[in-house]
């Protein structure tokens, strides 16, 4: 009800096209219910009083009154529609705003999936809402409600015995349609997962044919279609029993009305046209009641939609602006990590981080050593605070990153992220998509900076090359250099470079570590590496395990003690040297 | 990349334009589906029939019942039409129950025969297709286009019914009273006429609210997988600021759309009631006159009050129809569409190889004319590894592509113990070996699944065994619920490192006899990396291994190296033989260590 209340206030924003859609409902269900009335008793005056004056009034009346249901009809729809659509609207942005500004540690955990269908389905079942139980049941409530009052003054024993089906009809449809709604969600999930199988099977249609797992696919689907099949039958089935036992209560009743008031009438206690109202009104009765099943279904509906929306709306991002926080200005990149622990979900989590201290001087390169979970990606991400710290502080140029507004800290901090995104839009604008208004010239610049220039240049469309679903057209290595590029437009005074030159073939790397040479000058860099050049040129290595920060130094100071990054030099990076020179991973062939 | 447009489909906004209203092709084939299950139909259309017949005759039974009231005065006559409409409303319920079911029976059967069809095609699809069409692009055929199908089968379904209800209510009005008909009817032109003009724009407009939606959820789809580069990049305000323009245009077309659809409301009641009027103001006369039963007026007004609703339904469903002409066309595209790599039609299973691989002349092309291989003879060991090294667009993918067969070689041959790769099964072939991708794929199951992928007779000990083997066991259970951890999509809960070990495990469970491996080494990091060079080297020991080498470890653990440039064998030979050659392998190695010693 909560739920619903808060819904309710949603549409209430508008008070004015509230009110008005109700006026018009009321008005059109007043005229719908006097139509039945002028034709029984145009029936009577051609039966009974045989004026032909009063029947051409009676034809004229019976003309206005469908112009008038007609023209309210035209606004309780239209308004309706613009209520619920606004309503919706509404809601689609503010969940954007929310979805846009929820911290990292939200995104960990929700599926893209999941959020769609909240910011799609949701939303519709709210709209679905407002336009069938806000106003719509006002209509059926009104209707049934009418009418059983107009018939009751005409005769209280056969209107009760034409009207005694309502209730059970109505109870008999909301029952169903709650049961229809069970199953179209089952109907809606298990679409999702056919979703998910034929997704997966397509992004790595590589691996399955390589694998020869065609036929455990095939299975895989069609035993999830045949699902949906039966399920949407079952659906199905509801619609039918339901939809073919309101015929049969709507013609039970229309038998019964004329069997006891066709005797009545033969007795002289009704007149025909009186009979004829009754057997008009149940005409009109037919699609409120059928609509109850709706109108109930969409109050679940719009409960259970709105409690996923508000689950959404009501999260407040653990990292926000506090308030009074200050603008950074542009720092000169001292950073230092003061005793930082850090667990995901609120610190509730696992140890993730455990007193990690160190500080990096302006124009200074911190490279981080670690096994996969080490916790190397988890420091940097503090730094642009993706998550905040649980204990500890991190602090740039001596402000605590907590104290500052997050857009002039990221202004400041540039990143490259491990899993490159790209957008579908053109080359161009991935690039400059931190700096949408950047002249092209400078794109290019920095494209070219990011050793990205000349394969751009061999694309029939260049910069303009259109980069559609996660870059599929690009390779690995062509994805890293333009988020690099990406990064470089920014011009931050820290940069982050996430594992970023991992996939890069060894020539390029090498030409791209010349030009981040250049671009590092005057800029502290935190590198994520796992190469041999890089971590000699880095003013500080910190060697993480299990989120501590086992050894520190530069590499010189390191190799000489015993330890695990003496383990790991002797292991990898010394027979690793340097890579094999011609190999370009990720840069598939053909292209 | 392969920019050639052949094998392409069209796009859903591509073919978004005007379809036809019937196309012959498409009714023909879909009704092919329909034939496995024709006996449901033989028995849904008399169940249909009937329902019609009964539905339309309860007017008429009210008329006989009010005649015997007013004109034979007669109880007795009043009790049976009484009876005869209860009786014909549970012949309506009984028929109008069944032939839903039926139909719903016959339609989804319809459906799912389709999806399967389509998925199983699409396995037999080769890469090259995968290649030219994005997974977007064909999943909205599979799901949106065959939803179009079904939106339209029930709407064939429901505009057959109501084709015949108002077929059945004309000839009920004209069997009454034909003048008074003819008079009752005269608004029906009026009100095609509308519908038709109506419906020109409401099209229009419709087409414009889904075009609004397919841009709003791009939009969201892409913010709420991207979030992390627009936070990193501070663009949320640029973005919101775009999503609300998205989001206007959607919120203006669907009032628009609103709009005229309650445009319509007017419209059909004013010509209801002038329908009535007209019926109630002459036959009302008429009745006087005793030209006409007043039980006449009162049957004409109820078949009247059930007359608009088919029309309307009629003319709206117009669109539907045309929509689903297109949704057909391009369901039968993606069918029609020829896998490049097939079996043979004679094609043997691959009897158990030694894993004896040579590759014999063998040129490719992705595009005719522009040849990424040309001519290459490669002969390999049973046991062997091969490291093949080259320059971006030397051809290294290409040759381990062919060898996995998602592609046909444009000349030449490669055989496997002599078995030419065409002359067997794919799936033979693909049993006998495996495959690690540079970018793991991961599907959102348990780790457990993942490694098992389809081998599902892998018993646990075996898994696990197999996760130990590449390093991966300890931070497996480290996870949540160990190796029931559900991955997220794609992997996303684990580190590329981590996935890259998932997806190795998968490979050594496959225990291939022949091992082609896109070395994914470069970012598993370094203390990862020291063991999974350590179970390389005894998992390839056994095995006939191809490796597209990034490590110079894995070079010069190599038994042999095959030099690639621009689709050419160069040199061959071990790290020794060919730094002692001073041929370009040592050329370009000794360039890089200069190069390596000035950036260090």
């Amino acid at each position: 009800m909560r739920v619903l209340g808060r819904v309710t206030a949603l549409a209430w924003r508008h008070p004015v096209p509230f009110l008005l859609a109700y006026l018009c409902l009321l008005g059109a269900t007043a005229f719908a219910l006097l139509l039945p009335r002028l034709l029984g008793s145009a029936v009577d005056t051609a039966f009974l009083a045989r004026s032909e004056g009063r029947l051409v009034v009676l034809a004229l009346l019976i003309v206005l009154v469908g112009a008038m249901r007609g023209l309210l009809g035209y606004g309780q729809t239209y308004l309706g529609e613009w209520l619920s659509q606004r309503v919706a609207y509404e809601l689609r942005n503010a969940l954007f705003q929310k979805l846009e500004r929820l911290s990292f540690g939200f995104h960990d955990q929700q599926q893209t999936g999941n959020l769609m269908s909240r910011a799609t389905a949701d939303v519709e079942g709210v709209r679905w809402f407002v336009s069938m139980g806000l106003l719509r049941a006002g209509q059926v409530v009104l209707l049934i409600g009418g009418a059983a009052a107009l018939l009751f003054l005409l005769d209280v024993k056969l209107t009760a015995m034409a009207l005694a089906f309502i209730p059970f009809a109505a109870w008999r449809t909301t029952v169903i349609a709650r049961a229809m709604r069970r199953i179209w969600t089952q109907v809606q999930q298990l679409t999702g997962e056919l979703t998910t199988v034929l997704q997966e099977n397509l992004t790595g249609a590589r691996v399955v044919r390589a694998f020869g797992a065609e036929e455990f696919e095939k299975r895989k689907f069609d035993a999830t279609a045949r699902e949906v099949a039966s399920t949407s039958v079952e659906a199905s089935r509801l619609q039918a029993v339901n939809s073919s036992q309101l015929t049969l209560a709507f013609t039970a009743a229309t038998a019964l009305v004329l069997w006891f008031g066709g005797r009545q009438v033969l007795a002289g206690t009704m007149t025909p046209g009186e009979l004829a109202q009754f057997i008009f009104y149940l005409t009109i009765l037919a699609m409120p009641v059928r609509m109850t099943g709706w109108v109930v279904n969409s109050l679940s509906r719009g409960v259970s939609s709105g409690e996923r929306i508000f689950e959404v709306l009501d999260t407040r991002s653990p990292v926000r602006d506090r308030p009074g926080a200050h603008d950074l200005g542009r720092v000169h990149g001292h950073v230092r990590f003061e005793n930082v622990s850090f667990s995901y979900n609120d610190g509730t989590g696992p140890p993730v981080l455990r007193d990690i201290s160190f500080e990096a001087r302006p124009g200074q390169v911190v490279a981080l050593v670690g096994a996969p979970g080490s916790g190397k990606s988890t420091v940097v991400h503090l730094i642009p605070r993706f998550y905040d710290v649980t204990r500890g502080r991190v602090t740039i140029d001596g402000t605590d990153v907590r104290d500052v507004t997050l857009a002039s800290l990221r202004r400041n901090v540039g990143i490259a992220l491990q899993d490159v995104f790209l957008f579908s839009a053109s080359i161009r604008e991935n690039v400059a998509y931190g700096r949408p208004d950047i002249p092209f010239a400078q794109v290019v610049e920095a494209a070219k900076l990011a050793q990205l220039h000349d394969f751009v240049a061999t694309l029939p469309q260049g910069y303009e090359t259109h980069v559609g679903e996660r870059g599929v057209t690009l390779s690995g290595g062509q994805r890293q250099r333009l988020a690099i590029a990406r990064v470089l437009l920014l011009g931050p005074p820290i940069l982050i470079l996430d594992d970023s030159t991992s996939s890069v073939d060894a020539h390029t790397e090498h030409l791209l570590r010349q030009a981040l040479a250049e671009v590092m000058k005057g800029r502290t860099t935190f590198v994520i590496a796992n190469r041999l050049t890089t971590l000699q040129s880095a003013d500080l290595v910190l060697v993480l395990q299990d989120g501590e920060t086992v050894q520190r130094g530069t590499h010189a100071e390191l190799v000489q003690q015993p330890g695990l990054y003496q383990d790991v030099y002797r292991l990898q990076l010394l027979p690793q040297e340097e890579r094999v020179p011609m190999s370009a991973p990720g840069d598939g062939d053909g292209s | 990349m392969h920019w050639a447009m052949h094998g392409r489909l069209g796009s859903a906004l591509e073919e978004e334009g005007l379809g036809k209203l019937y196309d012959h092709q498409v009714v023909i084939r879909l009704f092919k589906y329909v034939k496995p299950n024709w006996r449901l139909a033989a028995i849904s259309i008399p169940l249909l029939l009937v329902n019609t017949a009964t539905s339309v005759a309860v007017p008429w039974l009210v008329k006989i019942g009010i005649d015997s009231l007013l004109v034979s005065r007669s109880l007795h006559l009043l009790g049976q039409a009484a009876l005869a409409l209860l009786a014909l409303a549970l012949i309506n319920f009984v028929s109008g129950y069944f032939h839903q079911l039926t139909l719903a029976k016959l339609s989804q059967g319809v459906l799912y025969s389709l999806r399967s069809q389509m998925f199983h095609h699409l396995q037999r699809l080769s890469v090259s297709f995968y290649d030219r069409n994005e997974v977007g692009r064909v999943m909205s055929r599979v799901q949106n286009d065959v939803v179009q199908l079904q939106e339209f089968l029930s709407v064939m379904v429901l505009s057959l019914a109501d084709l015949l209800s108002l077929v059945g209510i004309v000839a009920a009005l004209l069997l009454m009273n034909v003048p008074l008909a003819a008079i009752a009817l005269a608004v029906i032109p009026v009100l095609f006429g509308v519908m038709v003009v109506w419906q020109r724009y409401a099209r229009r407009s419709f087409m414009e609210v889904r075009r609004a939606i397919a841009l709003v959820n791009t939009d969201l789809q892409e913010n709420i997988s991207g979030v992390r580069v627009i936070q990193s990049l501070s663009r949320e305000n640029t973005n919101i600021q775009r999503f609300d323009r998205y989001n206007a245009q959607h919120l203006d077309a669907n009032i628009q759309a609103g709009r005229l659809s309650a445009a319509v409301l007017p419209v059909v009641e004013v010509l209801t009631a002038a329908s009535m009027a007209l019926v109630v103001g002459v036959g009302g006369v008429m009745s006087m006159n005793g030209a006409l039963a007043v039980s006449t007026v009162i049957a004409f007004v109820l078949y009247i009050q059930r007359f608009f609703d088919p029309i309307r339904n009629l003319t709206m469903q117009y669109t539907q129809v045309q929509r689903a002409m297109v949704s057909g066309t391009r369901i039968f595209e993606l069918l029609d569409t020829r896998p490049e790599v097939q079996d043979a039609p004679e094609a043997k299973e691959l009897p158990p190889v030694r894993g004896e691989i040579r590759f014999e002349g063998v040129r490719f092309a992705y595009t005719p004319g522009v040849e990424v291989l040309k001519g290459i003879d490669i002969h390999i060991r049973p046991g062997e590894t091969v490291a093949l090294v080259g320059a971006t667009g030397a051809g290294k993918t290409t040759v381990t592509a062919l060898m996995a067969r998602f592609y046909d070689v444009t000349a030449g041959r490669i055989t496997v113990d002599g078995y030419d790769i065409r002359d067997v099964t794919r799936a033979s072939l693909a049993r006998q070996m495996a495959m690690v991708l540079q970018e793991p794929f991961l599907y959102s199951a348990t780790v457990k699944e993942n490694i098992c992928f389809n081998r599902l007779d892998a018993t646990d000990e075996q898994v696990v065994a197999a996760a130990e083997a590449v390093g991966a066991h300890e931070f497996i259970m480290k996870l949540p619920q160990g190796y029931d951890t559900v991955l997220q999509e794609r992997g996303q809960n684990l580190s590329m490192g981590q996935r890259q070990l998932v997806s190795f495990a998968r490979a050594l469970l496959a225990d291939p006899c022949i091992l082609i491996l896109d070395e994914a080494t470069a970012s598993i990091d370094s203390g990862t990396e020291a063991l999974v060079q350590e179970a390389l080297r005894t998992v390839l020991r056994a095995r006939t291994a191809i490796v597209i080498a990034h490590r110079l470890s894995t070079v010069r653990n190599a038994d042999r190296i095959v030099v690639l440039d621009q689709g050419q064998v160069m040199e061959e030979g071990t790290h020794q033989d060919l730094l002692a050659r001073g041929g370009r392998y040592a050329d370009l190695y000794r360039t890089y260590f200069a190069a390596g010693a000035t950036a260090g």
